[in-house]
């Protein structure tokens, strides 16, 4: 008893958002102790990152009503890191992340519990991030928000109307910061553009041409790359370049001095050359608050309901001023991740080849020389021709056997698209369904009911 | 190299040495220390500013133990102040974090003169009487003034400080100063020693597009009386020139020419911006004037003289196609041209120094160098007086904000968070801060909100119920996650305008919760 007005006390604030009606909220928010009973207890949250934004996240979610929270980083904590990762002191540099900020964010808010994974992302199997809520993500790679996108949009199913199961979507809210700027997203696969329909968002990083670096160099990144990308191997055979060694930091940028010396070149400091090799973005405490924090209120409002979601993409820039903007990107109907893929019934009995000929008289894909992946098995590929002739027997076969008899998967298709008179290249994600196969599970549910 | 500096790397590499210096010498007043409060220091204190000074006159609850990191279980009944200050000088023991048991409100009253000691006021939930007062208190100390403040799903940042100058305003996109439509007879000496037609092609796809472009330019404007191209068929005709220049496909250097042949067609002179800011009243300048405004004179009759129209060069060139040798000698003839004219605005400014009565050397050469090099950005930010704003509002601003679909709900909750204060003093409790008075609190606070824009002058305007309704429900709450993104804006702001760097808002920022459209209301 004792225990419960204390925890209605600590829920003070919260209380007000969580147990009142309100007329600007979501259509399925049902305001009440329950809702707050079954936030702190069935909600699961997974912050991907414990760095910049990973640490803010933790904070934020631990007093935003949220009691079990899992945080995953493969990284041990830097000095660099201390101007803006809170949760970390002096005496941390060298321990993993994941493990300091969840003791830290459990010692200071009692009641919490926070589960730490270090490790990659990668290490962990896919039924792992299918026992969460919704995943936070605080990255700074293109590359670990593509994986994590691939495995939410995995979870995903289709109806037979092409509409998503609302059992399968796991919503994402992933967070981004560079110096000043920074945004906010909210991702529900299925309704709103996953991270690859709009993956033109993050442009590739661009690298200067080798040419320039060994015979015309003009400014510091170039005497600098020259060093690390051209120089370093030449002299080190063999040896790897490692950006985490300060010796190597130190023999690039004395490289790189030189080689600016002998060009009249100014500005190389070792600062810029740290800078240069490990791509280094800027980084401050501010903005990496100011966009968690908008990440943590749409998490929350995501598992509560308890007012109107964002629309579903915010930039903030703090440069010239304070611009926020929301934008309502919309999802790429063919995105291979998160689109349903063409829905294709099949008989247990078809061959690669009809299957390979059907593809070519569909009237929504009009696929000419097409080649078959299924999961990481190429079953057909019309070349190179070493690869044609391995998977060329393959074509008589049962495409039902090849795929490892079961009742229904993914299938991707690379080939030539004929559309308007014009032949295009493309990659197509295909439902195969096979018929008749799933009648025991249509059994099982039977006997259920 | 060593080790308290590695700690700043990441933000060195945004505000540098000297806006890191900056920070290091400010000192950092917080009134009340709640969650809004308690974030923004701590983004502060990480950032390594000289000192904080906490004020609040509170013991910690348990309610605060559920919105606020700075405080645990461990604190419950002891002075907020003394807790928050305690866990933030844990974040960097570089900072002095000093605390004050005391209310703002008492200290505002009784004590005005306490808060000239500081660099910055940071002020947190405070009624709107106390931040009246506390503006002009800060106005006449020249103390730095910002405002924040949760409320629910909603809040606001305002920033009130007299005027702000701005030197490095380092916008993201700005063009380059190459005047390639104005070049100076050093340039254009250079550009005449090249051959645009030699007969190596590697020389020849090694051209810099600044020395094609003013090549070009010269020739252009020698065939159409000094002119250069103006109309679209003119500015096609140039670009097809310059294709016309091309040996081989892959020269990027002539790609580079066609793309940045804009820059050839640009008008000459300065911007809009700029000719306001010469033309500012403050650039008569008098005995007391700022540092900045005797630099903006010097500015003013630089253009108006050597300077022909323009300001001093930057001396700067982006990367670009080039060979070594040339691009290193084109590199010397813009950083010459710069240090020529950096030398007569600095005559400039000792003469003006000299002639208001103020010791000709007391503008620093860096000082000088800076403001030659960023002359085409500089930025000027005025504040109203808080006072100012309530009490002679901008009447059609006001109402254009509340019928525009975008600023609407924005505006509608800058009329709430006055009208709920406004509910305050009349009924000692926020509308909805306590259960059972909803709909009590939901009419009283519709009549306050009318009562409101009546005195505002937009009789007939309203706030839609909903957001009324919204408004009661939040009762005042002081919620985690809204306070850390209020806190958020508000120490960026307070980075800008101590490292002077940046350009901080102007207006007053409404945070929008609801579906994240916050908007910045200049009123």
């Amino acid at each position: 008893m004792a225990d419960s007005t204390v925890q209605q006390s600590r829920s003070r604030d919260l209380d007000k958002l969580l147990l009142r009606p309100g007329n600007l909220v979501a259509p399925t928010f049902e305001p009440g102790v329950q809702l707050r009973d079954d936030l702190q207890e069935y909600a699961r949250i997974l912050v991907i990152g414990a760095g910049g934004l990973g640490c803010e996240l933790l904070k934020d979610l631990a007093l935003s009503g949220f009691k079990n929270l899992e945080v995953i980083d493969m990284d041990r904590i830097e000095v660099t890191n201390l101007n803006r990762q809170f949760l970390f002191r002096l005496e941390d540099v060298g321990k993993p992340k994941a493990e300091v900020a969840a003791k830290r964010v459990m010692e200071r808010v009692s009641g919490v519990n926070i589960v730490p994974h270090f490790c990659r992302i990668e290490d962990k199997d896919i039924d792992f991030y299918k026992d969460f809520s919704i995943i936070a993500l605080g990255l700074d790679s293109v590359e670990a928000r593509s994986y994590i996108n691939a495995v939410a949009c995995g979870f995903l199913e289709y109806d037979s109307d092409d509409n998503p199961i609302e059992e399968t979507v796991k919503p994402m809210v992933d967070g981004g910061t560079e110096g000043f700027k920074g945004h906010a997203r909210v991702i529900m696969p299925g309704s709103t553009p996953c991270f690859e329909c709009t993956i033109w968002l993050f442009p590739p990083q661009v690298k200067f041409p080798l040419c320039t670096l060994a015979e015309t160099p003009r400014t510091a990144a170039h005497c600098i790359e020259y060093a690390h990308l051209i120089k370093w191997d030449e002299v080190h055979s063999g040896k790897t370049f490692d950006p985490d060694d300060p010796e190597h930091m130190k023999w690039v940028y004395t490289e790189a001095v030189k080689r600016a010396e002998l060009f009249g070149i100014q500005g190389v400091t070792y600062s810029l050359t740290q800078g240069v090799v490990k791509n280094i973005i800027p980084a401050i405490a501010s903005t990496n608050a100011i966009i968690s924090a908008a990440c943590t209120l749409e998490t929350l409002k995501l598992a509560s309901g308890c007012s109107k979601t964002l629309g579903n993409y915010l930039t903030y820039n703090g440069v010239e001023g304070l611009h926020i903007k929301v934008t309502e990107f919309v999802r790429d109907k063919d995105c291979l991740v998160c689109g349903p893929g063409v829905l294709i019934e099949l008989d247990t009995s078809v061959t690669l080849q009809r299957f390979i000929d059907m593809l070519e008289e569909h009237p929504k894909l009009l696929l000419s020389k097409a080649s078959v992946r299924h999961q990481a098995t190429n079953l057909y590929m019309q070349s190179p021709p070493v690869l044609e002739e391995m998977t060329r027997s393959n074509l008589s076969l049962p495409l039902f056997e090849l795929m490892g008899k079961v009742p229904k998967d993914i299938v991707h298709v690379t080939g030539t698209a004929n559309k308007d008179d014009k032949k295009t290249s493309c990659l197509r994600k295909l439902r195969l369904v096979f018929k008749g196969v799933d009648a025991v599970t249509d059994m099982d549910m039977a006997v259920g009911a | 190299m060593a080790e308290p500096k590695n700690k700043y790397d990441r933000q060195l590499r945004i505000w540098g040495e000297q806006g890191q210096a900056a920070l290091e010498k400010a000192s950092i007043c917080l009134l009340n220390c709640g969650p809004t409060g308690s974030e923004t220091l701590k983004n502060l204190v990480l950032g390594g500013v000289g000192s904080i000074t906490v004020i609040d006159g509170s013991k910690v609850e348990q309610g605060d133990l559920g919105n606020n990191f700075m405080v645990d279980v461990s604190c419950v009944g002891q002075s907020k102040a003394k807790c928050v200050c305690t866990f933030l000088q844990e974040l960097n023991d570089a900072v002095k974090a000093k605390f004050i048991e005391e209310y703002p409100k008492a200290l505002i009253d009784s004590n005005p003169s306490f808060f000239s000691q500081f660099t910055l006021v940071v002020a947190t939930q405070l009624a709107e009487d106390s931040m009246v007062k506390l503006d002009k208190i800060c106005r006449e100390a020249k103390v730095l003034l910002i405002f924040a403040r949760s409320y629910g799903l909603t809040g606001f940042v305002r920033i009130s400080v007299k005027e702000h100058a701005v030197i490095e305003s380092k916008p993201d996109h700005f063009l380059e100063d190459l005047r390639l439509n104005n070049p100076w007879p050093e340039l254009e000496r250079f550009a005449e020693s090249i051959d645009l037609n030699v007969s190596d092609p590697v020389a020849h796809k090694h051209t810099p597009y600044v020395v094609i472009l003013v090549k070009m330019a010269e020739e252009w404007a020698k065939a159409h009386g000094g002119a250069l191209p103006s109309t679209r068929d003119e500015k096609k005709e140039f670009k097809e020139l310059l294709k016309a220049g091309m040996v081989a496909m892959d020269e990027d250097n002539y790609t580079e020419a066609t793309e940045a042949s804009f820059k050839v067609f640009a008008p000459r002179g300065i911007s809009t911006d700029l000719q306001k800011i010469i033309h500012d009243g403050c650039s008569e300048v008098e005995s007391n004037s700022s540092d900045f405004w005797v630099m903006v004179a010097a500015l003013k009759e630089f253009i108006a003289n050597e300077g022909g129209g323009e300001v001093p060069l930057e001396g700067s060139i982006p990367d670009m196609t080039s060979s070594t040798e040339l691009y290193v000698n084109l590199q010397k003839i813009y950083q010459e041209k710069a240090e020529v004219d950096f030398l007569a605005i600095q005559q400039r400014v000792k003469n003006i120094l000299k002639r208001i009565g103020r010791d000709p050397d007391s503008i620093s050469k860096a000082m000088i160098k800076s403001f030659c090099k960023n002359a085409r950005k500089l930025k000027v930010c005025r504040y109203r007086l808080l006072e100012d704003e309530f009490n002679n509002p901008a009447v059609s601003e006001l109402q254009k904000y509340l019928t525009d679909e975008e600023y609407g709900v924005a505006m509608g909750f800058y009329i709430l968070l006055r009208a709920v204060d406004r509910f305050a003093a009349n009924y000692n409790s926020f509308p909805g801060q306590f259960e059972g008075e909803m709909d009590e609190d939901i009419s009283r606070l519709k009549t306050t909100v009318v009562g409101l824009l009546t005195d505002l002058g937009c009789n007939g305007a309203t706030v839609t119920e909903d957001l009324i309704s919204e408004m009661c429900r939040f009762g005042a709450s002081e919620l985690h996650a809204v306070a850390a993104f209020i806190g958020g804006i508000a120490s960026q702001e307070v980075i800008k305008l101590i490292t002077k760097q940046f350009v901080p808002m102007v207006g007053t920022f409404i945070f929008n919760g609801i579906d994240q459209r916050s908007q910045l209301l200049a009123l």
